[in-house]
C-alpha cells in the first residue's frame, strides 16, 4: 500500500547496504524504514503517510541518495 | 464519574454528615441480616447509576428482615434506565416532619461553582425552580477565597429559612460545599435533606459526580471506597459506536482520537483542542446544525488513528457531511490532521471535497496542511475565522 502524502525514495546502494540501513531504521520516528531478514533495507509501506518530514533520514544517509516526497506537491 | 449512593453516603460519613444506620447488601441473607442489626423499619433501594429508582420500583419498604429479604429479591433484577443494580442499601427509615434540597455544581458560564438551595425538597429541583421560584436560591462560591459558612447561611436565608432550622442547615452545607471543593467533584447533592420529627436533620439520600480528570488526584479515596480504575462510571452503557471509539483511541499511544459519543444529526464532527470540542459542539448547535457525535482529537495522532475515527464517524448512520475543526493548535500538526481526515472520506469512498463541509484547524505546521487541503479541494480557513463562525459555515453546506 503506497503513501497517498508521501512516497520515500532510496538509492539502490543505500537500500543493500546492511549499516546505512539499520542507522535509517533507527532514526525515523515513525517506523517508514525496516529491514529485511537479510539485513537490507526495506520501506514500511503502510507507514509512510506517518511521515513528519523531520529530514532525519536525509541527514543520516549520504547526501541525495534518500528523498522523501511531498505528493501533494506534485501534479 | 458518578459515584453509587452508598458510595456517595460513605464520602458523606467521613466529613460528619449525619446519616442513618445502614449497610450495603450483596444478597438476601445479608439484606436480612442488615435490617435485624438496624432494627424497625428500613427501605431497600437498589444501587444503581441513575435516577428513577422510585418510580422504577427499585426502592422499597420493609418492616421485618424477612419482608427486607424479600424485597432484595424483587429490586435485584429491576433494570432502571438501562442500569442493572450493584447491590441494594438497607438503611433505617426514619420519621421526617420536612424535606430540603442542596446541590452544588457547575455554573459553565459564571465558570464558578454554584450552591443550590431549595426548602421543597424529595422532588425534581427543575421542577421547584420552575413552579416555585422563590424557593430555591443560587448562590456562586468563590473558588480563590477560603469557603465561609455565612455563605451558606446567605443560601438558606435566601428561601426564608430561619432560627433553628438556619443554624442546624449551615454546617451541613458547609460541609458539602467543602467536600465539592476537596474532591474536584463536578455535582454533590443531597435529595433529600430531611428534618426528623425530632428537629435533627439526616441525609436521606445523595450521590456524587467526581471530574474524571481527577480521578488520578483523589485515588486514595477511589481505592478506599473500592471503585476500580477501569471503571468508568458513565450514565449508560456505551453504544457500539461508542466502543468502537475507544477501540480506535486505544489502537495507537500516540495523541487522543476518541472520546465519541453518538448523537442523532447528520453532520459528523473531528473536534478537538483545548476545550475546543464542546465550543465547537456547541456552536454547530447554536448555529441549528444537526451534530452526529461528540469527539476528542488533541496531542497530535497519527495518521492512521485519526483517520480511523473519521471513518467511523462517516460509517454512522446519517451522516452527510463532516466538519473538521480544532481550537488553534500547538502539539497537533494540521497537515497530519489534514491527512488524516481526506484518506478516512478516501477510503469511506468519499469525495473529500464534497464530505469536508469544512476544514479549520490553524496553528502548527498549517501551510503545509493547508496545500494538503487545496490539491484536494477542501474548503478551509485559518485562524482569522473564528471557531463560531466556521461552525456556521459547516451548518450552511448541510441539506
Ligand atoms: S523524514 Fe523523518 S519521518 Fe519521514 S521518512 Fe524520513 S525519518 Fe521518517
Amino acid at each position: 500500500m503506497a503513501g497517498m502524502f508521501i512516497d520515500v525514495v532510496v538509492a539502490p546502494e543505500v537500500a543493500k547496504d546492511k549499516d546505512l540501513a539499520a542507522k535509517l531504521t533507527e532514526v525515523c520516528p515513525v517506523a517508514i524504514f525496516a529491514v529485511n531478514g537479510n539485513g537490507t533495507l526495506k520501506i514500511a509501506e503502510e507507514n509512510l503517510d506517518e511521515c513528519v518530514l523531520c529530514d532525519l533520514c536525509i541527514e543520516a544517509a549520504p547526501s541525495g541518495s534518500v528523498q522523501v516526497k511531498k505528493l501533494y506537491e506534485t501534479e | 464519574m458518578r459515584f453509587y449512593e452508598y458510595e456517595s453516603k460513605e464520602l458523606f460519613a467521613r466529613h460528619g454528615l449525619p446519616l442513618g444506620q445502614r449497610a450495603v447488601a450483596e444478597s438476601a441473607d445479608q439484606a436480612r441480616q442488615a435490617a435485624a442489626d438496624i432494627g424497625g423499619s428500613v427501605v431497600l433501594k437498589s444501587q444503581v447509576l441513575s435516577g428513577g429508582r422510585m418510580k422504577a420500583g427499585a426502592v422499597k419498604f420493609a418492616d421485618t428482615p424477612d419482608e427486607a429479604a424479600a424485597h432484595f429479591d424483587a429490586i435485584m433484577p429491576i433494570v432502571v434506565n438501562g442500569q442493572n443494580a450493584r447491590s441494594v442499601l438497607v438503611e433505617s427509615k426514619s420519621p421526617i416532619a420536612k424535606e430540603y434540597y442542596v446541590g452544588i455544581t457547575w455554573d459553565g458560564r459564571r465558570k464558578l461553582p454554584v450552591l443550590i438551595f431549595s426548602d421543597m425538597g424529595g422532588i425534581d429541583i427543575e421542577e421547584v425552580a420552575e413552579t416555585h421560584p422563590e424557593h430555591v436560591s443560587k448562590t456562586h462560591i468563590s473558588t480563590i477565597l477560603p469557603f465561609s459558612p455565612r455563605v451558606a447561611k446567605e443560601a438558606i436565608g435566601a428561601v426564608g429559612v430561619t432560627g433553628s432550622e438556619l443554624n442546624r442547615l449551615t454546617p451541613i452545607i458547609s460541609t458539602l460545599v467543602e467536600i465539592f471543593l476537596h474532591y474536584d467533584l463536578t455535582l454533590a447533592e443531597i435529595n433529600p435533606l430531611a428534618q426528623l420529627e425530632n428537629g435533627k436533620f439526616i441525609v436521606l439520600d445523595g450521590h456524587v459526580d467526581m471530574e474524571a480528570e481527577a480521578r488520578d488526584k483523589h485515588k486514595a479515596l477511589l481505592d478506599d471506597l473500592g471503585i476500580q480504575p477501569e471503571e468508568t462510571r458513565q450514565a449508560r452503557p456505551p453504544t457500539d459506536f461508542e466502543i468502537k471509539g475507544a477501540q480506535v483511541d486505544a489502537s495507537d499511544h500516540r495523541g487522543v482520537a476518541g472520546n465519541v459519543v453518538g448523537f442523532d444529526g447528520n453532520l459528523g464532527l473531528v473536534i478537538g483542542a483545548g476545550g475546543g470540542s464542546l465550543t465547537l459542539f456547541d456552536a454547530v448547535r447554536k448555529h441549528g446544525g444537526k451534530p452526529a457525535n461528540y469527539c476528542e482529537i488533541g496531542g497530535n495522532p497519527s495518521v492512521k488513528k485519526a483517520k480511523e475515527l473519521t471513518k467511523l464517524i462517516l460509517s454512522k448512520p446519517g451522516v452527510e457531511k463532516i466538519a473538521v475543526m480544532m481550537n488553534v493548535v500547538s502539539n497537533t500538526r494540521v497537515d497530519i490532521v489534514a491527512r488524516a481526515v481526506i484518506k478516512g472520506c478516501i477510503e469511506s469512498g468519499r469525495d473529500p471535497a464534497e464530505t469536508i463541509a469544512i476544514f479549520r484547524i490553524p496553528g502548527s505546521w498549517e501551510d503545509e496542511g493547508f496545500k494538503i487541503l487545496k490539491k484536494y479541494n477542501v474548503e478551509f480557513c485559518d485562524r482569522s475565522v473564528s471557531m463560531y463562525e466556521a461552525a456556521g459555515r459547516a451548518v450552511a453546506k448541510m441539506s
